[in-house]
């Protein structure tokens, strides 16, 4: 039997082969955070490969026979241990399936996916972060950064809203945080009773008052979709520009290496061409309605 | 230039390409009659090929009707397209196993392994469906395995249309009806019925395709033969059923009108029934299933073709956000004919007229297309708002 | 002779930008006050005949919970003002007001305002155009606390598959 050649139709230079196969990670640790939310401290089963991130990325993580669910990376790209830090919020089959798992139990993981926080690019501005509810998550590595990297920044502004006092995210960080020199955190949550004594009142409120330079500051923004087109309108006025806001868009993820068509929005494939956008970049799309 | 001299090779002896595919292992797949349409399954012989046959279609209209000649090829496409056999519709991707220490063990499913499939009767629209779907899979920032090795491992032979469709515009999107010396193929034919004997002029595409062709018994095509081979490309040319004018401007003009009340309108009659997507020869978008036995010890992971006209396509926790079927259908026509562009380099639309002849209401996407640009936002007076 | 609160009042926010002769109008409807944390500066249901300009700390619109106990819907820090329920009929304040901290603040006197803008209705307008945007910016963050941003969001039950 003679062998043809193949077509002349791959005319393609050489991608990645689609990683669609998770690797077993052990659960190291796990933290409850607030109500219905946790956190998984992850270590490489012995003899498998550890995983270097940039902040802003994410994983799929697999819970056994349910599926998978798309978790951004939530720990310091650069900890010591190597460890993988999830903090994932029960609301679905996968997630709740998660949420089941102890200690010493085994999950899969493939990753990472999607583009990063800009750090770089970012070097010698204020920073603003503003986060919305379970949003802290995935900045909470960029805040490592630029505190690891602290020369590199100017004055860094956080701002974090919650619905209530018992749903703020890594409260005890941010009070670590907001003790440190040039660090201004402020926490705002929608309602709370009378023996809570910090702001009430949405997040975008907190940023007339906050430190940061108009001129020489760049925002990272992670929270539901309005709460983000409020935070840049809010920023805008302030007087920093589309092109130094950073957000980070969300739709469902199945494949996450850009070949099933799910995270579609418009144009943009948010598992690779995303999910941090500079808002520039991502506007035309982020306005458009039901898209 | 000899690489494209034409070749002849009579009907009495078309039967000698199945026997020179079938020495070299290839299985040979092609269009065949079923319920009452032309599809893509395994044809043995030329006595498998609808010859005689020829197609009616029309927006939600598909009728087979016979010939007043013998044509093997005198049809356009039917509901299959090739991407059941590069981009199956269930495909395993890996196995696991949990062990009772708890450890997991995660087992790639050989994709190196594809069948070898020789296409017959590409057509030229086609040939560009599978160009566009080559940059789908092989050049959008990961490989597809699977699909890299299917498409190695087919060999196309690509038809020029003899006739034209009553829903075809590859003339408008610039696909067809001639197949071109650039659009990657193996080999090509055109089938003649005039001037003499029932024959086909080849035309060879790749290295592999003269290894094929010169198995068959032949004589070289005469300027006569050239001339009928390329008069009935040109008459197919100007009998399409549909067009698509000024394709360029298509892209800006939808992506200007994304609030146009059309999509009220096409979303009346749209049942979100996903018959284009399936039929549509470069809609891509799968889904994955995870599934375990009983035992819970044993998992899989299977991809599985998926329509982005689901409710659930973009459903996350909270629900979907494209849940109207306004913004369903808007979805799938902007990325086919717009948002394909910036992501791929090209229109995503071939002009086949499938997604025309399928849809159970005749949604027609050229007509949709004419009727936006003639509301054109763009071109409105400007209103006190 | 007493110090008058003119400078003061110019350097509060909400009243940045007015005219010399406005300044002039309204100093003497202004008032310096001191609260210690947990006082009430307000309560819902007394007669507003005041509103308070924050010059330092933070005040807590309070309210009653549907089952006992208050919630707290909005705090204001310094720069922000406390109240406009002056402006209108039936000049009745619509919440508990509370310093959350120490607060010092400028109690403005709502009759005499009122009776300044009828004198000088071009300051009037200014003022209404003032309140009108607090109240605005005000609803419209009531209005995102509403919308419950951050809880978790339901199960809609239609899924074959997450």
């Amino acid at each position: 039997m003679s062998d043809l050649s193949p077509s002349p139709a791959l005319p393609f230079p050489l991608q990645t082969v689609a990683p669609w196969k998770p690797e077993p990670w052990v659960i190291a640790e796990r933290k409850e955070e607030t109500a219905g939310v946790f956190t998984f401290f992850l270590e490489p089963r012995d003899g498998c490969a550890p995983m270097t991130f940039l902040p802003g990325q994410f994983n799929m993580l697999y819970s056994f026979g349910t599926g998978e669910s798309a978790i951004s990376h939530s720990g310091d790209a650069e900890r010591s241990d190597g460890r993988l830090v999830h903090t994932i919020r029960r609301v679905g089959n996968v997630t709740n399936s998660l949420a089941r798992l102890r200690e010493g139990e085994t999950l899969g993981v493939r990753g990472p996916f999607g583009t990063a926080w800009p750090m770089e690019e970012m070097r010698g501005r204020d920073l603003v972060f503003v986060a919305g509810g379970i949003g802290l998550a995935p900045l909470r590595p960029a805040i490592y950064h630029a505190l690891n990297h602290r020369g590199d920044y100017g004055r860094i502004t956080i701002l974090a809203g919650a619905r209530n006092p018992a749903e703020v995210l890594y409260p005890d960080e941010l009070d670590e945080w907001g003790a440190l020199e040039g660090v201004e955190v402020h926490v705002t949550v929608d309602r709370a009773t009378d023996t809570w004594t910090r702001n009430v009142g949405v997040v975008t409120r907190l940023i007339p008052r906050a430190g940061f330079s108009k001129d020489n500051a760049a925002a990272l923004i992670c929270g539901p979709e309005i709460m983000m087109r409020y935070t840049v309108a809010e920023l805008v006025k302030r007087g920093v520009t589309h092109d130094h806001i950073h957000v980070t868009m969300e739709r469902n993820m199945k494949c996450a290496v850009a070949l099933c068509g799910h995270c579609q929005l418009g144009s943009e494939f948010l598992c690779k061409d995303g999910p941090v956008y500079s808002f520039d970049r991502i506007r035309f799309w982020f306005e458009q309605r039901e898209c | 230039m000899p690489h494209r001299e034409g070749i002849i090779v009579s009907r009495a002896d078309f039967d000698a390409l199945f026997t020179a595919l079938h020495r070299r292992g290839y299985e040979v797949v092609g269009p065949m009659i079923e319920d009452g349409a032309i599809i893509y399954d395994t044809v043995d012989s030329s006595a498998d090929l609808p010859a005689g046959w020829t197609d009616r279609q029309e927006a939600g209209r598909y009728r087979l009707e016979r010939r007043d000649d013998d044509a093997l090829f005198g049809y356009v496409v039917g509901p299959h397209s090739w991407k059941k056999y590069l981009h199956p519709a269930r495909l395993k991707l890996w196995e696991a196993e949990r062990n009772e220490d708890g450890s997991m063990e995660f087992r790639d499913v050989d994709s190196s392994s594809a069948p070898r499939l020789a296409f017959l009767g590409v057509r030229s629209c086609e040939l560009h469906a599978m160009a566009i779907q080559d940059r789908v899979f092989l050049g959008n920032g990961f490989t597809d395995p699977s699909y890299e090795a299917r498409r190695r491992n087919a060999f196309t032979i690509g038809v020029n249309c003899g006739t034209a469709g009553g829903t075809c515009f590859c003339v408008s999107m610039k696909t067809g009806p001639a197949i071109e010396e650039g659009l990657a193929h193996d080999l090509s034919l055109t089938e003649i019925l005039d001037g003499g004997e029932h024959r086909f002029l080849f035309r060879v595409g790749s290295e592999a395709g003269r290894e094929i062709l010169t198995e068959l018994p032949s004589r070289p095509a005469t300027p006569e033969d050239e001339q009928l081979a390329a008069a009935t490309t040109a008459r197919t040319a100007d009998h399409m059923g549909r067009e698509l004018p000024d394709a360029e401007s298509v892209p800006a003009l939808l992506l200007d009108n994304l609030e146009h009340s059309r999509w009220d309108e096409v979303a009346e009659r749209c049942l979100t029934c996903a018959n284009c997507t399936l039929a549509c020869p470069t809609c891509f978008c799968t889904t994955v299933e995870d599934t375990t036995d009983l035992t819970g010890e044993h998992a899989e992971r299977w991809r599985r073709w998926d329509s982005c006209f689901t409710l659930d396509f973009t459903w996350m926790p909270g629900g979907s956000a494209r849940q109207s079927a306004r913004s369903r259908y808007r979805q799938w026509m902007t990325h086919k004919l717009a948002t394909w562009h910036e992501q791929f380099g090209s229109s995503g639309c071939v002009g086949c007229g499938r997604c025309i002849t399928w849809c159970p209401v005749g949604i027609d996407i050229t007509e949709e297309t004419k009727a936006i640009r003639a509301g054109d936002a763009r071109s409105q007076p400007a209103t006190a708002s | 002779m007493t110090t008058t609160l003119e400078p003061i009042l110019r350097k509060h926010p909400f009243f940045d930008g007015l005219t010399d002769a406005d300044y002039a109008l309204i100093t003497g409807c202004a008032k310096n006050v001191r609260f210690r944390k947990g006082e009430t500066l307000a309560r819902e249901g007394d007669s507003a005949d005041q509103f308070f300009l924050i010059r330092e700390g933070r005040v807590s619109l309070d309210f009653p919970a549907p089952h006992g106990g208050r919630v707290r819907i909005q705090t204001l820090d310094a720069g922000e003002v406390a109240g406009y329920s002056w402006l209108m009929p039936p000049f009745v304040w619509q919440f508990d007001v509370v310093a959350v901290t120490d607060v010092r603040a400028l109690e403005m006197n709502g009759g005499c305002l009122r009776g300044k803008c009828d004198e000088d209705p071009r300051l009037g307008y200014t003022l209404m155009q003032r309140f009108s945007q607090l109240m605005a910016d005000r609803l419209a963050g009531t209005r995102l606390q509403l919308l419950d941003l951050y809880g978790a969001r339901e199960e809609s039950g239609y899924s074959a598959h997450e």
